[in-house]
């Protein structure tokens, strides 16, 4: 028999531990009440720790849904070749949308000109993956503090049969019981780091060992300045006059699309120091490093309407 | 550090979105440039302070109104504990918000306006809370700096409420005086109330001990995913996956499996990492049996001597959240309880719970939007249980309407009928 001071003891879960297990409860109900789910990896630190989590779901069993990329093209060499070798190292299937692709057969057409990105047209991209391959369930990334527009959305988010999302629409989440009904055409995306913040996905990814791509830590790079934001000089984004390239000690907070994921001046090369910066940074991550999001208040939430990561 | 999820509810202009502001502002939680936003946008209002009211704004829609409609979550952390708050706004759709921010919540958090004292409200918010299974009650009685920090006021309020309480379910309630505008008790004992004894509320979030909150008595593993990897290396592995709703399990326990009632021992309890001693609720692991028996999703693996209820016609209370819609006797919908989804028939209305009273009309036999009544249930296929108010992971369900697929109504059983 166990006495009430050895239950309470092992009843006394970390924050780390109880979110890591809201989780994997999530992903197991998807996979198992869903035909065709699919999980949007990206390389970043967000999906990387999903995949994570999503591996020990299913342990010794390998994880039973294909790894979604949505792959603008202009991505960054080390997010890529991260994907690749971690999507081998699970023996799961990968999935690319491309977006080049989708340029090149002239069903969407790219932006142009020195502020021109493709985050927008990942959408349609990713609206297309989904139909191509009926995928019932997508897995995202997304954490609840990381907008305002997100606070409120479900870990399930229901998208219509044209993929949009309807703030109005969304069913009540009571308990860890979550209602994956749809009708044909219909999909969820999921959400199951809904309540963790960025500092406990870098002390999950610390605590895990878990590795991640090198652009996470400072390193030196060829920047400019736009927007008060530091910018990666590379092939797919145009200068303007006046923003005249320099060398500086970078790292990236989030990997995206490099036309519009900004990098922080940083001497942290180790994950300790990573979190030390991040634990006095007084700056939102989307704030400080997403240029998609400046745009206006409310960017965010159009962007979810439209049918949005 | 320990998770603590709790709900906040008040009344309009109570000052719940001041407080949250200041927590998150206090423990960093609000970055600069959300910061420097929300001084402009209080600026361009006209307002003489930053408005912390501001900080917890939400979607557009709302913003243009100046409403909240559905429930947020917040987070910030100190040191001790991370937070998540279940933010619930308080107007016409109150209860069916409240009840679900509430679902999760270890504690609610009670805003009362010291001017006012204890409306029909608070004891609303009070009822839901005691009806979803909150262990602990904090009732911060605000805007204490509008009543000169008036000790008497306070007592007042707080001996009432006491009375009022007797009749809930919960199970600690803590009183706090607090000013959230000017930040008394809230991070720190407040200098203007030196009558005031007990913890500032910060200080009481982050020590109240909800360990023992989780049913640790009665084994309850519903199965949610079988395990086979049909792989070389673990040839004949066979697991059940779950999350632990109840109780302590070990390997070498000798567990039943319901519906079919056959009895096995755990052989191993494992995860990545490796295999482990115990597991308790919430975690999610992967449970091993000594005996190849035929288990699916859906099953429950419980402890030998300790069965919940198994039946398929049962007494709940149920919440509706349906606008376009009611429930009357006869009605027929999906439900969800753990890991089993079956049909069920609704056989009677007993009763329609005043939430602002406890007062229970027993003439009516439609629930609305927002209605809270106890229902007699028929399933097609029988459930595995317990009371809510001894588990709240296998005495809770949802309503699903087959028509829509949406989810119309929470549930909590309340016992099972002959
Ligand atoms: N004097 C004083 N005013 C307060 C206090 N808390 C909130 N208020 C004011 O009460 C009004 C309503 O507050 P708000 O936080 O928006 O209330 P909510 O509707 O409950 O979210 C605002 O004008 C606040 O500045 C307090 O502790 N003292």
């Amino acid at each position: 028999m166990t006495t009430a001071l050895e239950r309470a003891q092992l009843a006394r879960l970390s924050h780390l531990q109880a979110l890591e297990a809201e989780s994997i409860h999530i992903i197991r109900e998807v996979a198992a009440e869903f035909e065709r789910p699919g999980l949007l990896f990206s390389g970043g630190k967000d999906s990387i720790v999903m995949l994570r989590l999503a591996e020990k779901a299913f342990w010794p069993a390998k994880i039973p849904f294909p790894a979604v990329h949505i792959d603008t093209g202009h991505n960054f060499p080390e997010a890529i070749e991260y994907r690749d070798r971690r999507v081998a190292e699970l023996g799961i299937r990968l999935v690319v949308g491309s977006v080049q692709q989708a340029i090149d057969e002239g069903r969407i057409r790219d932006e142009t000109g020195p502020r021109a990105s493709r985050n927008r047209l990942q959408t349609q991209v990713l609206l297309e993956t989904i139909a191509a391959h009926r995928f019932d369930a997508v897995f995202g990334g997304a954490r609840r503090d990381e907008e305002k527009a997100r606070a409120k959305e479900r870990v399930y988010s229901f998208r219509d049969d044209f993929g949009q999302w309807d703030p109005k629409s969304q069913r009540p989440e009571l308990w860890n019981l979550y209602n994956g009904r749809h009708g044909q055409g219909e999909h969820f995306r999921v959400f199951p780091l809904s309540n963790w913040t960025e500092l406990d996905i870098w002390q999950y990814i610390a605590d895990e060992d878990i590795e991640i791509p090198a652009i996470y830590f400072a390193h030196r790079r060829d920047v400019f300045r736009r927007d008060g934001m530091l910018m990666a000089v590379g092939p797919f984004v145009e200068r303007l006059p006046g923003e005249d390239p320099f060398e500086a000690n970078v790292r990236f907070r989030t990997v995206g699309d490099m036309t519009c994921t900004a990098a922080v001046e940083s001497d942290a090369f180790s994950l300790e120091q990573v979190m030390a910066e991040i634990a006095i940074t007084r700056i939102s991550e989307r704030g400080q490093t997403r240029a998609d999001d400046r745009f206006s208040e409310a960017a965010m939430e159009d962007r979810k309407r439209e049918g949005y990561f | 550090m320990e998770l603590l999820r709790f709900a906040t509810c008040g009344s309009v202009d109570d000052g719940k979105s001041t407080l949250i502001g200041r927590l998150l502002f206090d423990s960093k939680a609000i970055l600069q440039d959300t910061w420097d936003a929300i001084e402009l946008s209080s600026k361009n209002r006209g307002d003489e302070y930053v408005n912390l009211a501001l900080i917890t704004d939400g979607l557009r829609a709302e913003r243009e109104q100046g409403i909240t409609i559905d429930v947020a979550y917040r987070y910030f952390a100190t040191p001790r504990r991370k937070f998540i708050i279940a933010d619930t706004p308080g107007h016409v759709q109150y209860t069916r918000n409240m009840v679900t921010g509430a679902s999760t919540a270890h504690l609610a958090l009670i805003l009362i306006d010291a001017r006012q004292g204890i409306l029909e409200q608070s004891r609303r918010h009070a009822i839901i809370a005691s009806l979803l299974g909150i262990p602990h009650l904090v009732v911060c009685v605000n805007k204490m700096d509008l009543v000169d920090n008036d000790r008497a006021t306070f007592e007042r309020i707080r001996d009432e409420f006491a009375l009022f309480a007797r009749k809930l379910q919960v199970r600690d309630i803590a009183y706090i005086p607090i000013s959230a505008l000017k930040g008394d008790n809230v991070v720190d004992r407040s200098e203007h109330m030196p009558w005031y004894e007990g913890p500032a509320l910060l200080r009481y979030l982050e020590e109240v001990e909800i360990a023992l909150d989780e049913d640790l008595d009665d084994p309850r593993f519903p199965v949610q995913y079988v395990i086979r990897p049909m792989s070389d290396a673990h040839h004949d592995y066979r697991g059940y996956a779950g999350t632990v709703a109840g109780g302590v399990f070990r390997p070498g326990d000798a567990v039943r499996v319901l519906p079919s009632g056959l009895t096995s021992r755990i052989r191993s309890i494992d995860r990545l990492e490796g295999a482990i001693d115990a597991a308790v609720p919430p975690m999610a692991v992967t449970v091993r049996l000594e005996d190849d028996l035929d288990i699916s999703r859906g099953d429950m693996i419980v402890g030998v001597d300790n069965s919940p209820h198994v039946a398929s016609e049962f007494e709940a209370d149920v919440c509706w959240m349906a606008e376009r819609s009611q429930l009357t006797p006869g009605t027929r919908l999906a439900i969800k309880q753990t890991t089993r989804s079956t049909r069920v028939l609704v056989r009677s209305v007993e009763s329609r719970l005043d939430v602002n009273s406890l007062d229970e009309d027993p003439t009516i036999d439609t629930l609305r939007l927002n209605e809270i009544g106890r229902v007699r249930l028929r399933t097609t296929q029988p459930l595995f249980f317990d009371p809510y108010q001894r588990n709240r992971l296998t005495g809770s369900f949802i309503l699903i309407d087959e028509a829509t697929n949406n989810t119309v109504a929470a549930g909590m059983i309340r016992r099972p009928l002959p």
